[in-house]
Parts: C-alpha cells; structure tokens; sequence
C-alpha cells in the first residue's frame, strides 16, 4: 500500500490552506463540477433524480446484502466467459498476484487506465521492482505519475494542478518547450502514450462495475485510454474492490447514468466499455488473456459493521468532495491516502485503521451536503458520527482513541450540565473572570463596550478568537429573565 | 389573538440562548404570547448533549438527553429557537436510545412534539403573515439557512415564508448561502484553520449581499459569523428570526 500520512492531517490541512496555487485550483474546478450536476439534476426533475437515487442505493443495498452470492456468481460467469477471476485479501496478495502474471508472461511494458484500486495497492513500483515499465495513460494520472506525486480528486487525480504546472512539468520531464495550451499538451501526452498502447504486453484497468450474471467488466471513461489499454495488449487484468459487484445489465443502465451525471456533470460519459473475458477465436483484435482481480484488503471490515456497511455502496463519482466544505480549502492531499474528502474520512480509517487515521471523522463541520448530493443517498454524516463514537468509546482499544483530554472535558461538561444551579455558578464564576480582565489594563482582551472578547486567554477558546471575536456573558441569563420578568406573564 | 388559545408550548432555550443571548429567547416568548400560545419553561433544563454526541461520547450524551425527556414529558409541543438543538431533540435521540426501548418510547413521543421555531410558527399555528405576530422591519435582511435546520430537520421554506410576509423587510439574496458556515460546535475549535476560512467566504456572501442584517435560525451559526464580521468590523446586523418577528427588541 502507498504510504500513510493519514496521521498528519492537521498540519498538511494547514499548510493546503496557506497555499495560494491550491486554493486557486480547488475554487475553479471543484464548482464546476457541482454547477453541472445541478443541471442533470434539474433535467431529469428533481423527482426524477430522487427516483433514481432511490433506486440505485435499493440494487447497492440488495447486492451487498448477498455479497456472497454475487461473487459466486461473477466467479461463475468469468470464468464461463474464458477469463480468470482472483480474490485477493490484502494489497501484497493483490499485487503479488499481478506480478506473477507480468512475470509469467515475460510483460515488459503495461498501460493504465484510471483505477483508484491500484492506487490503494500502491501496484505500480511492485511492478517496476519486477522490471515492468508502467504508463499511466489517463491524462491526469499521467500528469501525477510524472510529478510523482498522487491523487487528489476521485475522478480529477491531478485537480491540484494549474494547466502552467503541468506545462513546466512536460517541460521539465519530457524536454520540450514551454507550452501552456491545453490543447497543445493533450496532443503532447497522446503522441507519447499512443506509442506505448502499441508497445504494451499487459494492459491494466480499474472497474466502475462488474456484472455478476455476465461476468462482465464495466469502465466509463472520457479518453479512450481505457479502450486501448483494454483492447491493444495481449494480456488484460481489471482490478478493483469486491463491492463493484452488481447483479445483471440491467441494474447497470441506473448507474450508467448517475455516475457520470453526478461526477462531472456529463449525461454519459464519451465511452462506455464493457469487457466480457478475452477475444474469442473470431474476434479480430483483443487480448489472449482476461484476468479479475477482486480485492479485499480492508473491505470485509465495512461488510461486518452494519453502521459502516453503507460506504461500500460508494460509486466514486467524487460529488461528496465538490460540494464539500472541507475539502474545497484543504484539498485531497491533506486527507492523507488514496480517498480524500467526505466519503475518504469514512473509507481510509476502515482500510488503514481508525486510531491513524483518527482525525479524519473529526474534520466536518457535520453539514450534510455530502449526503444529499451522494446519488446512492449514503448517509455519510452519520458514519462520521458513528467513527467519533468508536474513537471516544469503543470497547475495542485498537479503535478507542480519543485524546484522554477530551474525554475528561466530555465528562466534566456533563457534569457542569447536570443542573442550572451548577451551571449557574459557573456563569456567574464567568462573569467574574469577565471583570477582573477589564480591571487589569494591558491585560483587556475585550473590546472598549464589553460585549466582545478579542483574545480568550483560555486554551480552547483562543482558538475560536485567532480570526472570530466572541460575545461576553452579559449581566443575565434567560433563566434569570424568565424567573423575574416572563413566568408571571402567563396567567 | 385568540386563535391558537388552546395550544401551549412549552420553550426549550437552547445553552446559547440562556447564556449568551437570553433576548433572542424574550423575543421567541413574545412572539408565541402575541399569537395565543400558553408558554411554559421546565426550568431544569440545560444542555441537550449535542457537543458531547458530536464528539462521540454518546455515554455522556444520553446522560443529559434524559434529563431532557424527563423535562419534557409532559410538554404538549416542545418549541426550539435553533435547528441544530430541535435535530438533537427530534433525530440524535431516536439514535441516542436506539438499543433502550423504554426511553425509545419516551424518545418518539419527545420527537414527535419537538418544533424548531420558524416551522411551530408555519406548520403549527400556521401563520400565513409575519404581521400576525407584530412584525415591522425597516431594512435589508439576507438569511443564511442552518445546515443542521435544512438538512435534517428539512425545514427550508418555512423561515423564508415569514420573512417574505414582514412588513417594510427587504429581503437580498445570499451566495451559497446553503453551505456551510465553518461553526460545527466543537469542529471551530479543533480545526479553526478549516473553519475561520469557513466562515470568512460566508461573511464575504453575507456583505456582498448589501443587507444591513443576517438573519438566521441558530444563534450558534450567528456567533461565529458575528464574531468574525465583528472582527473585520463590519455593522451588519445579527439577528434571530425571533428578534425579527418580535420587532420591538431592536
């Protein structure tokens, strides 16, 4: 698996927030995205658009509910089709599993098209380890791979990017003069890539879907890297989770419309490709070998937990993240790993364990924009609650790991809250650490009318006032009002 | 005005409102007083957990959720001047004692009768005119509309429908105004990079939107978009929808 910095969120989100390139480039693509979904929506009717979503969440629902039957079934399928299914339960089996095939069948060079599964794996330096020259041939992935850098949008890998630093970086790596027309650099990284399809022994492709009742493999992209990487060499291996698993083609038509709709705004996408095991005897072109490998590494996990389950019905159309608050100022480097943004603070901890990746669920404001542009309807707000619960109270240690300090400020809230007589001391204690402050000078954090503190000399407070003032407790509280003035209204 | 003289609801102030801003609660008194409404105030109430469910110790949580229940038990409508507070009463609990079918039980009858402020006003005691209630503004208002209040409680229109209906009141558009404002309880203090940057592309809307004043239904939000128009001095008003309908505490 690629490296995890999931630990490190607070100080990459701060460092995100202060990079000016980043903002700019989370302001213009991000909205435009949501602006286009909002199309779809509106043509389809927003009662349409609802139908759907139901609909979609019902097969996802139904599919993971007998996941095992499903399985069975793909295997089956796959199999009957000519091509060979693999089920791997962690990332070293599935990349093993690939390497073996590259080396087996003397791969020299193979092309990708886009799959976030194999940026889970980490697959590409396992296959360079073994000798294997890998070509990202999505645009954006291309762009990555040449900065060496990873993701950070489910379906815009390289969405941190300004078109002028992808141009330095073509410059810079391929040797070519500085050139900042887009069109002019897709050409640059299609004459490049179109020679390497040709090239190419081994061609690897994620999936958007698989359809158990046919075996058949499903990836919609807008390139057509993903037909050539597919069709062009000899040996084809899919890769991607187990819960891409769908029963029949015609569960696919709903998807095939609010995956594209919901990501970029598109009604479909340029190409939808199906794939059902190699080329037959009379097939002209096609690879000789179809391999699926399925992959575990983490996912049973989400299966087993009935609060977690739903974030396995996740399309990775990626609107959680164009919405999203959060991720539009820190962007999805900060997240850590391979699955940023709303929908990544619920998956990475299941894949790469709660206590690191701890503060994931806690960066939402709770908002609940993510669930109700998600076109599977999954309830994301509270999965993050459901992590908060595990991290403050789970019997389980290896998840319980909520900092001892806010676990003792929980219970000593609570008991502030226990009663008004109590609280009501306190307010008054409040007010008179307000008084003293104004008596001592230099030492007046408010301002001149005492309604607001300017600088709270408490710990957790002089957070909130870095950028926000906040009001002073004033001479009463609503209890006090009602006893003297509003009770006796009432007669 | 006698036309909801059979109704009573019993108030439930919310910690932001007691404590920091108790007028906003005077007004939410005598807007429900001026449209015949019978109100009442369990006087033990205090926090409804939300911090502390938020933040996961849901252990703690249901210890001041209980409290609540016990308050409210006998209460014909639970009235909540914040959508944030009215979802912990109505949607957290039902979560809360999910596994405990006797305070299940006590938890649905308390969801059943809890209304956040503006929807009591629109759905309940169905007031088709913000002049029923009094109201008179002189000005330009922008809303920003909770999150918490939209999203789970999804209460859209109603807040919207009263402000529309007051007399004198100029109503601006805000941009994005459903996105949210960067406040998220404990999340202002545990991110407060995340969440200042928040609230300072709100208040941007907010003063874009040429109003005088921000309305809102949730004191909490208003605090923290307060505290930073304040910060960069700004005059824009704040206020709860309350305070607007009732008119007389300006």
């Amino acid at each position: 698996m690629p490296e995890i910095k999931t630990q490190d969120f607070s100080a990459a989100s701060i460092a995100a927030i202060n990079d000016p390139k980043l903002r700019r480039a989370l302001d213009r693509v991000a909205s435009g995205f949501e602006v286009a979904r909002l199309d779809r929506v509106a043509e389809a009717t927003p009662e349409v658009w609802e139908d759907w979503r139901q609909q979609a969440r019902d097969i996802k629902e139904h599919t993971i509910e007998h996941l095992d039957y499903y399985l069975d079934l793909l295997y089956t399928n796959v199999t009957a089709a000519g091509g060979h299914l693999h089920f791997a339960k962690d990332a070293d089996q599935a990349n093993e599993i690939v390497a073996h095939i590259a080396q087996t069948r003397g791969v020299k060079v193979a092309t990708k098209s886009k799959s976030m599964v194999s940026e889970e794996l980490g697959l590409n330096p396992v296959l360079e380890a073994v000798g294997v020259e890998v070509w990202e041939t999505d645009l954006g992935e291309y762009i990555i791979q040449l900065a060496e850098e990873t993701p950070s949008h489910l379906v815009a890998p390289a969405l941190h990017k300004s078109k002028e630093d992808v141009a330095e970086l073509f410059s810079e790596k391929l040797g070519i003069p500085y050139d900042e027309d887009i069109y002019h650099m897709a050409a640059t990284a299609r004459e490049v890539l179109r020679d390497k399809f040709m090239e190419a022994d081994l061609g690897i492709s994620g999936a958007n879907f698989i359809v158990a009742e046919t075996g058949t493999l499903v990836i919609i992209t807008n390139e057509g890297n993903g037909r050539l990487s597919t069709s062009a060499p000899r040996i084809h291996i899919g890769i991607t989770g187990m819960e891409k698993v769908i029963p029949s083609m015609q569960d696919l038509s709903i998807f095939l419309r609010l995956l594209p709709q919901s990501a970029t705004g598109q009604r479909i996408t340029s190409y939808v490709s199906m794939i059902t095991g190699p080329r037959r005897s009379d097939d002209e072109d096609g690879p000789e070998e179809f391999h699926l490998v399925l992959v575990d590494n983490g996912r049973s996990n989400m299966l087993a937990d009935p609060a977690l389950r739903e974030a396995l019905y996740c399309i990775r159309c990626g609107a959680c993240l164009n919405i999203c608050p959060i991720y539009a100022r820190v962007g999805g480097h900060a997240y850590g790993w391979v699955y940023p943004g709303p929908i990544g603070a619920v998956v990475t901890p299941m894949l790469v364990g709660l206590k690191r990746a701890k503060e994931l669920p806690q960066a939402s404001s709770l908002c609940g924009a993510c669930r109700e542009v998600c076109p599977i309807k999954i309830d994301i707000p509270r999965m993050l609650l459901d992590l908060r619960k595990k991290t403050a109270e789970s019997p389980d240690k290896n998840l319980r790991s909520a900092p001892r300090i806010e676990r003792v400020l929980a219970s000593l809230y609570v008991r502030l809250m226990s009663g008004p007589k109590l609280l009501g001391m306190a307010i008054r204690f409040g007010r008179l650490l307000q008084k003293t402050e104004r008596i001592i000078p230099f030492f007046s954090p408010m301002t001149k009318d005492g309604k607001w503190i300017r600088k709270a000399p408490l710990p957790l407070l002089s957070r909130w006032t870095r950028s926000r003032d906040l009001p002073t407790l004033p001479k009463q509280t609503f209890h006090d009002i009602w006893n003297k003035e509003l009770s006796r209204d009432d007669s | 005005m006698t036309q909801n003289a059979n109704i009573s609801a019993d108030l439930y102030v919310t910690c932001v409102i007691d404590q920091l801003y108790p007028e906003v609660g005077v007004s939410v008194v005598k807007v429900l007083r001026r449209l015949g409404v019978t109100v009442g105030f369990p006087k033990e109430q205090t926090c409804c957990g939300q911090p502390v469910y938020n933040s996961g110790f849901s252990k703690d949580a249901r210890t001041l959720a209980k409290r609540v229940l016990q308050q409210f038990r006998d209460s014909e409508y639970v009235v909540v001047p914040s959508g944030s507070c009215a979802a912990t009463l109505r949607v957290f609990y039902l979560e809360l004692f999910a596994e405990d079918p006797d305070l299940l039980v006590q938890a649905k009858a308390l969801s059943a009768k809890t209304y956040e402020f503006s929807e009591f006003l629109v759905n309940v005691l169905k007031v088709e005119d913000a002049s029923a209630c009094g109201a008179t503004h002189q000005g330009t208002v922008t809303y920003h509309p909770s999150c918490h209040l939209m999203r789970e409680l999804g209460v859209k229109s109603e807040p919207k429908k009263l402000l529309s209906t007051v007399p004198g009141l100029e109503e601006k558009e805000l941009a994005g105004a459903e996105i949210c404002c960067g406040f998220g309880g404990t999340f202002s203090v545990k991110f407060p990079h995340i969440s200042e940057g928040m609230v300072a592309d709100k208040i941007a809307n907010v003063q874009a939107s040429g109003a005088d004043t921000l309305v809102a239904c949730d004191m909490s939000c208003l605090m923290n978009m307060a505290g930073a128009l304040n910060r960069q001095g700004s005059d824009i008003k704040v206020r709860h929808l309350a305070q607007i309908l009732d008119s007389e505490s300006d």
